[in-house]
């Protein structure tokens, strides 16, 4: 039930402020509150009154990605920023945008193609064919949400150049600005990537662009099994023709595994190179102007990618084949057989669990998973480099979401190393826990 | 008090680990900003990252700062000691720990150059693509501390881009991996904050790197225009074609000189400025993009173009820029060297206000600059023998700041802040800014120990305010206390 009171004193900071409703919800747990503040000063007004009312607050921009990662612990205030939507500033000559958290990618893109630029980040396995590329600039930063083109381009966190947040008191800070080379203070650009809007509200961001390419070719290839797959994946990615993306796909545990190279550039040199690269993948291998349907999704075409329990894998990319066979061996010990795919060469790939599945056996899944990755299965681990020259693990599972009954029963994030330092982190940046709880990597 | 440190400091790093003559303390008094110099009240040389770990704790439990020095070549101080102070120096750390090309990382020690880096993967077709220009002698963990870019920074980035893993030794003592050299490890993004933090958060003992492929094909181009402005106009049209090169140079006619004269580089005689473009990549994307510069110099004006791929030729071409720091002491006896970036846009007319002042001030200005992304090194030059030339270049350097944060730019593009420019952070950022940054230094740092004094002008007192928290503590919440 909303109090008055509170919500006067929210009102009086942001005139957009509301008691909740069943929209508002952060993955089951129901707000008392929403605020959309229109400015910088707003945002900053709405988070000292949280602060003064001891209200726990959970960022949004589209909502989207609300269901990635856990639930708060508690919600008292949802602050979205669908009216900080503005591309402030788009410096086309000094390939720079900045914009505000709130503005749609969709939208961003079409505004930048127009000067033949681009914010070089793909929609995420896991934003679901029905909400690729809706999703906003903070939450992409916020959830370091990527996809095949990570290769080549990086993740939000290695695009961002400058960011403005409101800390959890109301307090307004930005780090960086507008020019790519810049290593003046601390990077908290880089710090609040992935953040899960644990440390703070994003209200404002400044990304390196790139220029849009003239071309691109995918060339696709299926292996017979992880090791031919990994062996191609391999040669893609060690050869000199600088794809932009390597990515695999496997429909299930007895289904080839397809493999998709991306090239861009001039027309007439991705032409030359995919031909190329079709010596190095064998006969078999196919040049299309056009993505393959499995490009860059884990669902199935055309439907709600994002019902299921996906689950991402961090690996080194040489663990390839030790990554499917351990994802290989905790399926078929529950009776599953998820789909598989993601960017290979990067050492990432996500595992699709269906909506059918039951949550006992996808939560058994996980924690099988992550005790094989904790022995080490999946660990590429150079001959010379044994721990402790090299870290204890070097392959981790996250929970990207899934469904309700799914995450009662499994830790979405799963061992984080370094927490001890994050908490420290954490502790300095919102004392009072109040920012999103319980949403990130342990607990925090 | 510094000396009661000296038999546990000899107990972890042996006798010949431990730096206590006067003499010899000195030889460490600066790093590349010779202008500023401390000798440290102690030096070590530890081997291991265990020996950095006891010798932080050492240093923690008597409540002594200590410095991280890798090879002492960074430009802005962030190796300055403390001379109550111990110098912790990694240099003795240098091996290579792997080169795995299978899944392009490799893992070295702090005191590993950034050239050997390169070295060892060559073998295997691959390459540490951050570059500064001292890369025979500056440290991977120097890098690491100040994010450092180099030429060919515009295409293949900065360091932070090639680092998927650290392990540091925190400031209380203890040794931790960051990340686990996946780049996806789940949690905060500490290596991208540790990264640049300019050895304010810790000392880093392992590093992890992404290695590049070599380019199929690297050409270079050197074009000679009239003046800085026609190079920047090319500039701008390469950039505006759509084109990434690996990297673009500037150089203005008093830089062409001094380098002439140090290296004999042949440059175009009488230029105003030469532009190097360098394009890498597969070659028929580099043979196409090359024909396509050349077109946008010539459109832009340019009076002479010369091209080379073998490499040998390449290094010709390059030698004149890698030595105009040290050539301006050829026409000079001391300079100062900025580290401003404008936004690149920005670039002709910043140029034309650097020469006002120059002229205004009568100091000579050499310029040098990455046109591609804007970062400005102006060398003011002076005679060093006299304390007023030096002021005066001093106050013409701070000129030079101002104008570029004016223009919206920076302070410092790849140097750092150190102790150099920590009195220019307020220009650039408010005091909210900066004391957000430094909640950071606050979770790592507590004590207050770990190279104090760089980077930010107002240290910010660590621990809770009073008063500060509203509402139930977190703990009685969350049912874990209750309070009474």
């Amino acid at each position: 039930m909303a109090d008055d009171a509170v919500l006067r004193a929210l009102a009086a900071a942001c005139p957009a402020a509301r008691a909740a409703d069943a929209g508002d919800a952060v993955a089951g747990v129901a707000p008392r509150y929403a605020a959309s503040p229109a400015s910088v000063a707003e945002a900053s007004a709405v988070m000292r009154v949280a602060a003064e009312q001891a209200l726990t607050v959970v960022p949004r921009g589209s909502g989207s990605r609300l269901d990635w990662g856990a639930p708060p612990r508690g919600c008292d205030l949802v602050v979205d920023t669908l009216r900080l939507d503005q591309v402030v500033e788009h410096a086309a000559g000094d390939l720079v945008a900045r914009i505000q958290a709130g503005a749609g990618m969709r939208r961003l893109g079409e505004a930048l193609a127009a000067a033949g630029q681009q914010l070089a980040l793909d929609a995420a396995p896991g934003d679901g064919a029905d909400r690729a590329g809706d999703g906003t600039v903070g939450g992409t930063l916020a959830t370091g949400a990527a996809g095949p083109r990570r290769l080549r381009y990086g993740t939000p966190r290695d695009l961002v150049i400058g960011i403005t947040v409101v800390r959890a008191d109301g307090t307004v800070a930005s780090s960086g600005g507008k020019v790519v080379k810049n290593v003046a203070g601390y990077d908290l650009g880089k710090l609040f990537a992935g953040s899960y809007g644990t440390l703070g509200l994003i209200v404002e961001a400044v990304f390196r662009l790139h220029p849009l390419p003239a071309a691109a070719a995918y060339t696709t290839v299926d292996a017979a099994g992880p090791a031919e797959a990994r062996r191609l994946v391999a040669a893609a990615a060690g050869s000199e023709l600088a794809p932009t993306a390597v990515e695999i796909s496997r429909a299930g545990r007895d289904r080839p595994v397809r493999v998709g190279v991306l090239l861009e550039g001039d027309p007439a040199g991705v032409g030359e190179r995919a031909a190329q690269l079709r010596g190095i993948l064998g006969a078999e291998a196919v040049t299309s102007p056009d993505a393959p349907a499995w490009w860059g999704s884990t669902g199935p075409p055309g439907g709600r990618g994002g019902a299921g329990t996906l689950i991402r894998v961090g690996f080194w990319a040489a663990a390839l084949p030790a990554v499917l066979a351990t994802i290989d061996g905790a399926a078929a010990a529950g009776g599953l057989d998820p789909l598989v795919a993601g960017s290979a060469a990067s050492g990432v790939l996500y595992v699709a669990l269906g909506a059918g599945d039951h949550p006992a056996a996808a939560a058994a899944f996980v924690a099988t998973l992550r005790e094989a990755l904790a022995r080490g299965e999946a660990d590429a681990r150079p001959a010379s480099a044994p721990a402790p020259d090299s870290p204890p693990v070097l392959a981790s599972a996250v929970v990207v979401h899934a469904p309700p009954a799914v995450r009662e029963l499994v830790d979405m994030w799963g061992p984080v190393p370094g927490l001890p330092l994050m908490r420290a982190v954490k502790d300095q940046f919102d004392p009072g826990h109040r920012m999103a709880p319980g949403r990130f990597a342990g607990g925090i | 008090m510094i000396e009661q440190l000296v038999p546990a400091m000899v107990e972890i790093c042996g006798p010949d680990g431990v730096v206590t003559d006067p003499l010899d303390l000195r030889t460490y008094e600066c790093d590349g900003l010779t202008s500023h110099r401390a000798a440290p009240g102690l030096v070590v040389l530890p081997r291991t990252a265990e020996q950095v770990a006891a010798v932080v704790r050492v240093c923690a439990g008597a409540g002594v700062p200590f410095v991280a020095r890798g090879s002492g070549t960074g430009l802005s101080g962030g190796a300055l000691p403390r001379t109550d102070g111990v110098l912790i120096v990694t240099s003795r750390m240098r091996r290579i720990i792997a080169i795995d090309p299978d899944s392009q990382r490799a893992i070295v020690e702090p005191g590993v150059t950034n050239l050997a880096v390169s070295t060892a993967a060559r073998p295997f077709g691959y390459f540490y693509a951050p570059d500064p220009s001292s890369q025979q002698v500056c440290s991977v963990g120097g890098n690491v501390a100040e994010n450092s870019g180099g030429a060919h920074c515009l295409k293949h980035g900065f360091t932070v881009h090639h680092v998927t893993g650290l392990e540091i030794v925190t400031p209380a003592g203890e040794l931790t991996w960051l990340g686990d050299g996946t780049g996806a490890a789940p949690g905060y993004d500490l290596v991208g904050a540790f990264v640049g933090s300019e050895g304010t958060l810790g000392i880093v003992t392992k590093i992890i790197v992404k290695l590049s492929r070599i380019p199929q094909m690297v050409t270079c181009l050197l074009a000679a225009f009239e003046t800085t402005g026609a190079g920047g106009a090319a500039v701008s049209a390469i950039i505006g074609a759509g084109m990434v090169p690996a990297a673009i140079e500037m150089m203005d006619a008093l830089s062409i000189e001094a380098a002439e004269a140090a290296v004999a580089c042949h440059y175009p005689q009488g230029a105003g400025a030469v532009l190097i473009v360098e394009l890498d990549g597969p070659e028929s994307d580099v043979r196409r993009d090359a024909a396509a510069v050349r077109a946008l110099c010539e459109q832009a004006g340019s009076t002479e173009i010369r091209e080379a791929v073998d490499p040998a030729e390449r290094a010709v071409i390059w030698a004149g820029r890698k030595s105009a720091f040290a050539a301006v002491g050829r026409i000079c006896t001391a300079y100062i060297v900025q580290d401003g970036v404008v936004p690149r846009s920005a670039l002709g007319p910043v140029l034309d206000e650097i020469a006002k002042l120059s002229a205004e001030s009568g100091i000579r200005v050499a310029n040098v600059f990455h046109a591609g992304d804007g970062n400005l090194h102006p060398l003011v030059l002076y005679d060093g023998g006299t304390p007023e030339a030096e002021a005066a270049a001093e106050e013409l350097s701070g000129a030079i700041l101002d104008l570029c944060i004016s223009h919206g730019g920076s302070i410092t593009g790849e140097h750092g802040v150190g102790v150099d420019k920590s009195r220019y952070m307020t220009k650039m950022f408010g005091a909210d800014d900066l004391d957000t940054m430094q909640l950071l230094r606050c979770a790592f740092d507590p004590a207050g120990l770990c190279n104090p004094g760089k980077v930010f002008p107002t240290p910010r007192l660590c621990g809770e305010v009073p008063g500060a928290r509203r509402g139930p503590h977190p703990l009685v919440a969350s049912g874990q206390a209750e309070q009474f």
